[in-house]
C-alpha cells in the first residue's frame, strides 16, 4: 500500500468571477522512501496540490476527493485536531522563500523547539540537545551559538536549512518540498538539494518534490509526475520520461530547454500560455498549444492512458521513433 | 593595477561599450560607534562589448553583476574608472549631455511585474523616452509606438491596455520594446528571463536574438542561470565579489573552464540530460561577506584547491589558453 494515496482530487476557489478548478481530478501515490518529483509551470497546481495534502488550504478552498489517505489513515474523514497531530509530525513541510516562512520575531532556536515540544513532548536540556543536533544534520556550522540567531542574521542558504530542520524534527514518513531551491544560488541549490537527498536516503523518508525546474527533477527524482492546467499530464520514472517523453507537453517543455538546444540558434517554443480562469478548452486541455492535435482532441477529453511504463493523459501518445518524437535523438551533441 | 588595457580579450569588430577598470564602492555605516565601512560591490571590471554581440555575466548574488548593469548604464555612475559609449567617455560629463549619450544604453529588468508602470497604458510606456528623447508630434510617436508593438510580437490593438492584462511574457516584450524605442546600440538586461516560466522563457529568448540580428543589438545579459547564458553568449564574463574570475569566448569557458569556481558553478547547475552532468565538485560554504572579504584571492576559503599561496597573494587577471582568468593555478588545471 503507498504511504500517500490520492485518487481524483479536485480543489476548487470561489472567486468572485466564479469557481476556479485548481486541481482537477489528479491521481498521486507516493511510496514509503520514494522520491516523486512534480512539475509544471505557474498555474498548474502543483503547489495547491502540495498545500491540499498538507491541509493548509484557506476556508476558501475546498477539497474534494474519492480517496486521500497517509499510512492507511483517511485525512478526509479525519478531525482537525487528529490532521494537526499528523502534520509536521507524519507530514512536513518545506516552502520556496526561506526568509518569509519562518517568523522574524523568534530566534532560529525557539522555531525549532517549538516544533519539538508540540509533537514530541520534549522540554528542558533535551530539547535543547534535540534542536542542536537537528541543526548539526543539516550543516549549519556552530549549531550551539546559531540556537538564539534571529532569521534574518542568517542567509537564505542558512534559513532554508533551519527549515528542513524544523520539518525533518519528528522523523517525519513524508517530506514536501514546494520549489525548496527557487530562491537560492546555483552552489547553494546544489548543497541544499544534496541535503535533502542525503536525508531522505538516511531515514527512509518519502520525499515529494516540487518544482518549475526541469534539471532538478531530473538529477533529484525517482519518478517524476507532470502537471498541466490543474491535471496530471504525463507520470513515469524518470529517465524514462526525460529520454523519451510520451506527453507532447512534457516533450515540448523538454525541448524549450536551452540546455537541449545546443547547437541551434532557435529554442523551440510552446505557442500561447497556460489556461487561466475562464479559458479552459473544450476537449483535451492543450490542444490548442499542442503540435499534434486532431478533431478528436478539440472535442474529447482524454483520460489518462497506460503507456510505457506509466501513464498519460493524450490520445496519441509520442513514440521513440517517427514524427512524434522529437527528442532522444540529438542526446550525443 | 595599471590603467592599460592589456586584461581585455581580442575584438574583431566595432566596440560599441567598453569599460576600463569600472568600480563601485559604497559606504555602510556600521552604527554609531563604529567608523562606516567600505562595500567593494564592483572591484576594477573591464571589457569590451561589440556591435551584435552577447557578453553574459555570471555569478551567484553579491557578485556586483546588477550593480555593474546600473554603472553601465549610468543609473549610478561608477565610483571611479571608464566608461565609453561609442568610444565616447561617459563618466563625468553635463547632465545634457548625459541625456544624449543614454540613448545609446537601454535597460531591460527582470521583474515584468515591477518594472512597468501600472497606471500607463501600452502605448504612454512606450511614446514616454520619445517625449523626453526626441521632438516628435504625438502621431508620429504612437505610429513608432505601433511598430515596435508588432515587432516585438504584440498586436497593435494592444496599444491601448494596461500591463496587468499581458502575461507575464508579454509584460517582459513590452519592456524590451520599451528599451529599443531609441535606437539603441546596446541593451542591458538584468536577469531578463528568469522571472518566467520555461515555455515563456524559450519565446523570449528567440525574440532577444531575433531582435539582435535584425537591429545589431549587442546584449549584456546578466544572468544565474549558465544554460540560457550558453545557448544566448558570445563570450561570457565570471564574476565572484565584484571581480571577474574568468573571462573568454562562450565555448572556451564553457568546454575547457579553469576558474575553480567557474567549474563549481557548471557542475552545481542541474542538467536534464546526464550526459552533461559535470563531475561532481561539491561547492564548500557560502558567499562570504562582501563588507569583509577574506585576504588573498575572494575565493580561496571555497576553493577546493587553494594554498598558502591563495591566502595571502590576490590573482591578477590574466590571459591563459584563450580567456583570462584570476587564478594562481590556472595553467595546472586539467582541462
Amino acid at each position: 500500500m503507498p504511504l500517500l494515496d490520492i485518487k481524483n482530487l479536485s480543489v476548487e476557489f470561489t472567486t468572485r468571477a466564479g469557481t476556479f478548478r485548481a486541481v482537477d481530478g489528479i491521481d498521486l501515490t507516493v511510496d514509503e522512501g520514494e522520491v516523486v518529483g512534480i512539475v509544471g509551470e505557474s498555474g498548474s497546481g502543483k503547489s495547491v496540490t502540495s498545500l491540499a495534502v498538507m491541509g493548509l488550504l484557506g476556508s476558501n478552498g475546498k477539497v474534494v476527493a474519492d480517496r486521500m489517505s497517509f499510512g492507511g489513515k483517511d485525512l478526509l474523514t479525519m478531525s482537525a485536531s487528529q490532521r494537526r497531530n499528523l502534520t509536521g509530525k507524519d507530514i512536513a513541510m518545506v516552502f520556496q522563500e526561506p526568509m518569509t516562512s519562518l517568523n522574524p520575531c523568534f530566534t532560529v532556536g525557539f522555531q525549532i523547539m517549538e516544533t519539538l515540544k508540540v509533537h514530541e513532548g520534549l522540554s528542558g536540556r533535551a530539547l535543547r540537545n534535540r534542536a542542536i543536533e537537528l541543526l548539526e544534520q543539516v550543516g549549519i556550522p556552530a549549531p550551539e551559538s546559531r540556537l538564539s540567531a534571529f532569521p534574518h542574521q542568517l542567509s537564505g542558504g542558512m534559513n532554508q536549512r533551519v527549515m528542513i530542520a524544523i520539518a525533518i524534527a519528528c522523523n517525519p514518513r513524508l517530506l514536501v518540498a514546494d520549489e525548496p531551491t527557487t530562491a537560492l544560488d546555483v552552489t547553494i541549490q546544489k548543497q541544499i538539494l544534496d541535503l535533502l537527498v542525503r536525508l531522505q536516503k538516511e531515514r527512509g523518508m518519502a520525499l515529494m518534490l516540487i518544482t518549475h525546474d526541469m534539471g532538478v527533477v531530473a538529477e533529484t527524482a525517482q519518478r517524476v509526475v507532470v502537471m498541466y492546467a490543474g491535471q496530471v499530464a504525463e507520470t513515469r520514472p524518470v529517465s524514462a520520461l526525460f529520454n523519451a517523453p510520451r506527453h507532447p507537453y512534457t516533450g515540448a517543455l523538454l525541448d524549450a530547454l536551452p540546455e537541449r538546444a545546443l547547437g541551434k540558434r532557435r529554442l523551440p517554443t510552446i505557442p500561447g500560455m497556460v489556461p487561466g480562469i475562464g479559458d479552459r478548452p473544450q476537449g483535451c486541455l492543450f490542444n490548442p498549444r499542442c503540435g499534434f492535435a486532431t478533431d478528436r482532441c478539440r472535442i474529447e477529453r482524454p483520460a489518462l492512458f497506460d503507456v510505457d511504463q506509466g501513464k498519460a493523459r493524450c490520445f496519441y501518445p509520442l513514440s521513440n521513433s517517427g514524427p512524434g518524437a522529437p527528442l532522444g535523438v540529438e542526446e550525443a551533441v | 593595477m595599471t590603467d592599460t588595457l592589456t586584461e581585455t580579450l581580442p575584438t574583431t569588430g566595432p566596440v560599441v561599450l567598453e569599460a576600463i577598470h569600472l568600480r563601485k564602492h559604497y559606504a555602510v555605516k556600521r552604527g554609531a560607534f563604529k567608523p562606516p565601512a567600505t562595500v567593494k560591490a564592483l572591484d576594477g571590471v573591464s571589457f569590451q562589448l561589440e556591435a551584435g554581440k552577447t557578453l553574459a555575466i555570471v555569478g551567484e548574488s553579491g557578485c556586483g553583476k546588477s550593480t555593474l548593469a546600473r554603472s553601465v548604464t549610468m543609473i549610478e555612475p561608477p565610483s571611479s574608472g571608464q566608461l565609453l559609449y561609442d568610444g565616447r567617455d561617459v563618466v563625468g560629463r553635463s547632465v545634457a549631455e548625459m541625456k544624449e549619450l543614454r540613448r545609446t544604453v537601454q535597460m531591460v529588468f527582470q521583474n515584468p511585474y515591477g518594472s512597468l508602470n501600472p497606471r500607463k497604458t501600452v502605448g504612454s510606456i512606450l511614446t514616454e523616452p520619445l517625449v523626453i528623447n526626441t521632438d516628435l508630434g504625438k502621431q508620429a510617436r504612437r505610429e513608432r509606438a505601433i511598430a515596435m508593438m508588432a515587432k516585438v510580437g504584440l498586436r497593435p490593438d494592444q496599444v491601448d491596455r494596461y500591463p496587468h492584462m499581458f502575461s507575464g511574457g508579454q509584460r517582459q516584450r513590452i519592456a524590451i520594446a520599451r528599451a529599443l524605442m531609441l535606437n539603441p546600440r546596446v541593451v542591458v538586461a538584468d536577469e531578463p528571463v528568469s522571472a518566467l516560466d520555461v515555455s515563456i522563457q524559450a519565446q523570449v529568448l528567440n525574440l532577444m536574438m531575433d531582435l539582435q540580428e535584425e537591429l545589431n543589438l549587442a546584449y549584456l545579459f546578466i544572468s544565474h542561470d549558465l544554460s540560457v547564458v550558453r545557448h544566448i553568449a558570445d563570450a561570457i564574463m565570471v564574476m565572484y565579489l565584484g571581480r571577474p574570475v574568468e573571462h573568454g569566448p562562450r565555448d572556451v569557458v564553457f568546454t575547457r573552464p579553469r576558474h575553480p569556481y567557474t567549474r563549481i558553478l557548471l557542475a552545481a547547475t542541474p542538467r536534464v540530460n546526464p550526459a552533461l552532468r559535470a563531475e561532481r565538485v561539491v561547492p564548500k560554504g557560502e558567499l562570504p561577506s562582501p563588507l569583509n572579504p577574506p585576504p588573498g584571492c575572494p575565493f580561496h576559503k571555497r576553493c577546493p584547491y587553494a594554498t598558502d599561496r591563495c591566502a595571502s597573494e590576490v590573482p591578477a587577471l590574466r590571459p591563459v589558453d584563450e580567456r583570462l582568468v584570476a587564478c594562481h593555478y590556472a595553467e595546472d588545471m586539467a582541462v
